[in-house]
């Protein structure tokens, strides 16, 4: 038993908190979330051979071979400057290979995404608000030589940005997973919220695609990378959670008003301590969470709900303190902790909400 | 980062239950001589004061197999290892951080052997968040004090033997945090009056103290003249964290969710009501963080750095949860969550009912939620004093 991090994952997070700081400051993300692709392929080539693309993925095929845990590092840290690299959906797109994919399909992708020249995303539910095989709606069904895909993905993450996707489908025997590259359907990016996370529906009515490039898809690996993309959520919530709080707090201190910097004040202080407690907690769990993914699976489903059940709601209200405690200039779009709370609305549902998260702990819990 | 206990640490978890399989009688069958054995089996096994240096007799064992054997014990519902909680929790680590080589000698034995049980004085009337500001007065003459003044809510007061007491020995300071000096008095000492005060719950388990002109010697002194708060400031983490510790938690969420399993709400099954489900949903995820919160503290214990303020994260959650967790029971028990222990609709012998009554002794006591947000606030994240 030991809940800290080892010298290597210190040296990992303080590479990446100095990659956003020297090549991807907020100034660059703002940019970058303004581009009609927002993606910037000088930046991933340099997360590529730094290695962080590929932290998942076996060494046998080009990847480092660490664990989860290692990945939440590197999301984490990324996240505290809101990072626009689609790292965390190359993570689980890895995590869906390495789970649904033949052994030669494993080897011809993966080495292509650790070195970072197959950019490469993953959908899962086309239903808005709903965790549950019966949510994915798009079918797949069966012609000679393949299949033939029908409906639209209306919700994938970094699409616009993804050489190849791996969309969930109903297929003839069940669920499965259609490989696809970017060419073989129409992406159309969607305006939300956080630029910085960028969404897109994906039609795939029609496609035709080749009998191995539908990878049968068990209820069980779908709950499986389901989880894994609630603990990069969550990895992301700790790192952006913290980054608004340590933003408030600094103007805390430097705020005057009525002659007194405003975090003397307990309405200030004591709900930067509220955050900081909240921060702290679904920090713990998450880093629990991802532990479980590589060495505790059994525990997996529950350790995910408590570490994202507690983060939705609580980096949402972190991002809504975040601005508001700051005052107006918080909602003036040149300051950026608006870019923050717009991150906190939109990992809140990703995932699972905490309704989701909290039915799940209690049925999980024997109720 | 590696959540899995080692071998040891395993085969001490079960050795640990074994242990209780064997010795631990349910309740109804404990007669009045099973406390007594049973804190001579605990204090053999040397689990009592488990943490501490062997040379004071304690075990030197290691701070995740006290975590297990706390765990292990409050999920069995076991009696203390010793009748001196404070004793155990602050005062006994207090005085082997500060106390000089008699004092151990004279005060720990006694703690581990539940021989001798304490209180804590800090709080007086007129000074309770504001701790530093106490007024208890202490005056060297000759190879004594003379200590004067008033204390009050000391919990233990009417039945302890010992006292671990706050005073001011200078008056003429410009911080209020000098000039306090630390003592341990004995409670039967001349000058010494409790007047035990009844609380909301109906027990008598907190007191005021008077002193007058009581004859303190120097040797009872913990730590030098004037750095009372030092000691004081390492007791109360200590004390936080034991607040903060998530064992007996554990145990009432297990307890109330056999509640919630075995009641009904408008004729239907408490546990298909989606409310029911995910308010006890969100007391387990709040425990569960609390149990790794605790973890990662330990883990920095471990690598040699003390308890800070850190511990008033789980003293906050701490204190939320007990109100809330009380509440909840007996709001899902209707009128019987009304009666207390004897009633004939009574849940669970009036534990709930009695609970929430109960809950000011971990949420005003050891600090209030507000004090506890100001050193969060203040002390880790660095804003200006208020
Ligand atoms: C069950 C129980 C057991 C106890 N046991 C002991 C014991 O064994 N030994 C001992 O010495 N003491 C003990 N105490 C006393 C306890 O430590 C104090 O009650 C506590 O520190 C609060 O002090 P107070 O009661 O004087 O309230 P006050 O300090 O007068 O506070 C009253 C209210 O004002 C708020 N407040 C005060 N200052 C501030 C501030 N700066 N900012 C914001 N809000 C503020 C408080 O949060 C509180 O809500 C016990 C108390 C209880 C309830």
């Amino acid at each position: 038993m030991n809940f800290g991090f080892t010298e290597e994952q210190n040296l990992l997070k303080e590479q990446v908190q100095r990659f956003m700081k020297e090549a991807c400051p907020l100034t660059r993300v703002r940019e970058i979330a303004n581009e009609s692709t927002p993606f910037d392929q000088a930046l991933w080539q340099q997360a590529a051979e730094l290695g962080w693309l590929g932290l998942t993925i076996p060494e046998a095929h080009g990847g480092l071979g660490l664990k989860w845990i290692d990945q939440t590092v590197v999301l984490e840290a990324a996240a505290e400057g809101l990072c626009p690299l689609p790292m965390a959906s190359q993570a689980l797109a890895s995590a869906a290979i390495l789970t649904c994919a033949s052994e030669q399909q494993k080897a011809s992708w993966l080495p292509a995404m650790a070195s970072g020249e197959a950019v490469v995303t993953l959908g899962l539910y086309d239903e808005a608000n709903w965790i549950d095989p019966k949510a994915i709606t798009a079918t797949a069904t069966a012609r000679t030589g393949g299949y033939t895909l029908h409906g639209k993905k209306p919700f994938v993450n970094d699409a616009a940005a993804a050489h190849y996707m791996l969309l969930a489908v109903q297929g003839p025997n069940g669920l499965a997973l259609a490989a696809l590259g970017k060419e073989q359907v129409t992406v159309t990016p969607q305006p939300t919220i956080d630029t910085t996370k960028p969404m897109a529906s994906v039609d795939i009515d029609g496609v035709e695609i080749g009998e191995e490039d539908l990878l049968p898809l068990s209820p069980e690996q779908l709950a499986f990378l389901t989880d894994c993309g609630a603990v990069a959520t969550t990895a992301e919530m700790v790192g952006a959670g913290a980054a608004i709080l340590e933003m408030t707090s600094g103007y805390a201190k430097e705020r005057i008003q009525f002659g007194k910097p405003i975090g003397q004040y307990q309405g200030v202080k004591h709900r930067l301590a509220d955050m900081f407690v909240d921060l702290e907690s679904y920090r713990s769990l998450c880093y629990f969470a991802a532990w479980t993914v590589d060495d505790d699976p059994a525990e997996l489903a529950k350790a995910v709900s408590m570490a994202k059940g507690y983060a939705s709601d609580a980096f949402a209200q972190i991002g809504i303190d975040g601005v508001g405690l700051h005052g107006a200039i918080g909602f003036t779009a040149d300051y950026d902790a608006q870019l923050y709370l717009k991150r906190s609305k939109w990992a809140r549902p990703m995932y699972g909400d905490s309704d989701y998260h909290m039915d799940r702990i209690a049925t999980l819990g024997g109720l | 980062m590696d959540f899995d206990y080692t071998p040891q640490e395993q085969s001490f978890r079960q050795e640990v239950r074994d242990f209780l399989a064997d010795n631990l009688p349910p309740k109804e069958k404990r007669d009045k001589n099973f406390l007594g054995t049973w804190l001579e089996k605990v204090r053999a096994k040397g689990w009592v004061g488990f943490a501490w240096p062997k040379e004071f007799g304690g075990s030197d064992g290691g701070l995740i197999e006290q975590a297990i054997l706390k765990e292990e014990m409050s999920l069995a519902k076991a009696p203390p290892l010793g009748t001196s909680m404070m004793g155990l929790a602050w005062v006994g680590p207090g005085i082997m951080e500060y106390g000089t080589e008699e004092q151990k000698k004279k005060f720990i034995p006694d703690i581990l052997d539940s021989k001798v049980t304490w209180c804590t004085g800090y709080s007086e009337p007129n000074h309770g968040s504001d701790l530093a500001a106490i007024q208890c007065k202490a005056e060297l003459n000759g190879d004594h004090y003379v200590v004067n003044g008033q204390k009050i809510w000391t919990t233990g007061a009417p039945w302890s033997q010992w006292i671990i007491l706050l005073t001011r020995t200078d008056f003429n300071v410009t911080s209020k945090h000098d000039g306090i000096t630390c003592f341990l008095v004995p409670m039967d000492a001349p000058g010494v009056e409790v007047r035990p005060i009844q609380n909301m719950a109906g027990d008598k388990h907190f007191a005021e103290i008077f002193f007058t002109d009581v004859q303190v010697p120097v040797e009872n002194r913990l730590g030098a003249e004037g750095e009372g708060w030092k000691v004081t400031v390492s007791a109360l983490a200590n004390e936080r964290s034991s607040i903060g510790e998530v064992t007996q938690l554990q145990a009432k969420l297990d307890d109330l969710k056999t509640l919630v399993k075995n009641s009904s709400r408008q004729g239907k099954p408490a546990s298909e009501d989606p409310k029911v489900r995910r308010t006890v949903a969100r007391f387990e995820m709040k425990i569960s963080a609390m149990k790794y919160n605790g973890l990662r503290y330990l883990t920095k214990q471990i690598k040699g750095e003390p308890l800070t303020s850190e511990t008033s994260v789980n003293k906050l959650h701490r204190a939320s949860l007990e109100i809330e967790m009380d509440d909840f029971a007996i709001e899902l028990s209707g009128q019987a969550g009304l009666q207390l222990k004897g009633g004939e609709e009574a849940v669970d012998n009036g534990t709930w009912s009695k609970g929430a009554l109960n809950w000011p002794n971990v949420v005003i006591g050891g600090g209030t939620p507000n004090i506890q947000r100001n050193i969060i606030a203040e002390r880790i994240l660095g804003q200006p004093k208020d």
